[in-house]
């Protein structure tokens, strides 16, 4: 018998890998990529990018440019996750297990939290453009509403997780349910909810680049100017300034987890 | 007088099998009732019910004259002000102070605003730093409670229980998770609770031999059926046996296997 369950595993390892081959190279088939030309062209790209894409002299003068559109990102990022995080933190306690105050709730936030989340964020700015056109608003909003199907499903499995037991507590003293709320369930759950919006922050900076470029606002609509110019050490000077914003938003983030956990 | 009424409870989660089956009995004022039973047995169930945390199938409980199992959401609520209630995995907010979880007895009294702040009236913090004196907890008031030691954590849901001035507190399983040292500092302080006090306690336990040592009054529950109750000295080895057997036929069995180990 034991035996068996071993042979078994070898067996299951043996197909599962034998499954992933025949998907790599079927894939491999029917796109017509060629292998052997996709690794060279790898080291052909660095070499261009080493000769090309690295900012110069004359980049730098465009650098206050550059900072002013990425404030503006910044900022717009930021505003964007904390305006949706107060919605998905109602939305979180009306549909999570432990707060909810009947179960179609659950269903309802749950239901709006794959829509957000499951449509893509660029499909977001595209259908938002035709309402709002090129303009922060709707870079604001289609952020917001990614935002806001990711931190709705988040908060709700943070509430889920740290609730019950103090839920049950505060109800059995005969506390009425918003006391329960303010008193439990936020204070409770309030490490987990900053963490989580620090994420979004980190993520909405990244994404508002990709939202940028389509809505033609912010850094991303930079990028994309020098890059259509031709103007490579512009653009990428501007991925650099890019990458070290991400990286300081993280730091700090990481430092306020810290202080918070 | 009868403070605590039971009349054939029934209580069935889902299926053919009852939690509770037809439960009956009565707790006077004062007195240290203890439910004890195996895992499964229905003795949360059994507490939970009293204080409509979990809604019976059929039966009546009635608490101070008054019908618990007819009563709308605000008389409810203000039944359950009257019965206090302490949880095996303490069920506390870790992250605030030990005297801002003992006030959380007060929630019930306070008015919806009151109770979002958080604004405790005068007395009532005198009340709870008095109830957390008497438990031994006065170099701890400010600390937070991820700080304390299991026995100090169910102390404070003790002073928690206590500050609501309860008529009566129920404890489910009070000292399951503690270390034996601590369990005896929770289960002396319950005792003197109810001598001292004259408060009436309702105490779900899975230790025999605690429920011998510090209960006026055992109720025996096997498989949702009340099939004991009576003074510690009446649970002979015999009716302890009945109390945990598996099947009613088994009661030889257990016994066998006790006298062997």
């Amino acid at each position: 018998m034991q035996a068996d369950v071993f042979t078994r595993r070898r067996n299951n390892a043996l197909i599962f890998f034998a499954l992933l081959a025949i998907l790599t190279a079927g894939s491999i088939i029917i796109t017509q990529y060629d292998v052997q030309k996709g690794f060279t062209s790898i080291a052909r790209a660095l070499i261009w990018g080493a000769s090309n894409f690295y900012p110069d002299a004359g980049s730098l003068t465009k650098l206050p440019d550059i900072l002013v559109k990425l404030r503006e990102t910044v900022l717009m990022s930021i505003a964007a996750t904390s305006v949706a995080a107060i919605f998905s933190l109602l939305l979180a306690v009306a549909g999570s297990r432990t707060t909810r105050i009947c179960s179609s709730f659950t269903v309802i936030a749950r239901g709006i939290a794959s829509f957000f989340r499951n449509v893509p964020l660029v499909a977001w700015a595209m259908i938002l453009m035709l309402a709002f056109s090129q303009s922060s608003l709707t870079g604001f909003l289609a952020l917001f509403f990614g935002s806001l199907g990711f931190l709705t499903r988040a908060f709700m499995e943070t509430i889920d997780e740290v609730g019950e037991n103090t839920v049950e507590a505060l109800k059995s003293t005969g506390a009425a349910y918003f006391p329960v709320i303010f008193q439990a369930v936020l204070p409770a759950s309030m490490p987990q909810v900053v963490s989580w919006l620090l994420f979004m922050v980190e993520t909405n900076i990244r994404d508002a680049t990709l939202v940028g470029l389509l809505t033609g606002t912010g850094i991303g609509f930079s990028f994309d100017v020098y890059y259509n110019a031709f103007n490579y050490h512009a653009a990428s000077l501007v991925v650099i300034v890019i990458v070290i914003t991400v990286l300081i938003v993280e730091m700090v983030s990481n430092g306020v987890r810290r202080v918070i956990l | 007088m009868a403070l605590l009424e039971l009349k054939n409870v029934t209580k069935y989660y889902s299926g053919t099998t009852p939690a509770l089956a037809d439960v009956s009995f009565s707790v006077n004022d004062g007195e240290f009732v203890s439910v004890i039973g195996s895992s499964g047995s229905g003795k949360s169930t059994l507490l939970r019910c009293i204080n409509r945390m979990v809604e019976v199938t059929s039966g009546e409980i009635s608490f101070g004259g008054v019908v618990v199992s007819r009563l709308g959401k605000k008389d409810l609520r203000k039944v359950r002000t009257k019965i206090g209630m302490i949880f095996q995995q303490f069920n506390l907010v870790d992250r605030m102070s030990v005297i801002e979880n003992v006030l959380h007895g007060r929630l019930g009294y306070k008015s919806t605003l009151a109770g979002v702040l958080g604004r405790y009236t005068h007395e009532e913090k005198w009340q709870a730093l008095k109830v957390i004196q008497m438990l031994g907890l006065e170099q701890q008031v400010y600390q937070r409670c991820d700080q304390l030691s299991g026995g100090q954590k169910q102390r404070v849901g003790i002073a928690r229980a206590l500050v609501q001035n309860p008529k009566m507190i129920l404890c489910d399983e009070p000292i399951a998770s503690l270390d034996p040292r601590s369990a005896k500092i929770i289960m002396d302080h319950l005792r003197s609770i109810c001598t001292d006090i004259g408060m009436t306690l309702v105490i779900s336990l899975h230790q025999v031999d605690m429920a011998l040592k510090y209960a006026d009054r055992i109720i025996g529950l096997n498989r949702g059926v009340v099939v004991f109750d009576g003074t510690p000295g009446e649970l002979t080895s015999q009716r302890s046996a009945e109390i945990y057997a598996r099947e009613p036929k088994d009661v030889n069995i257990n016994l066998g296997e006790r006298n062997a180990s």
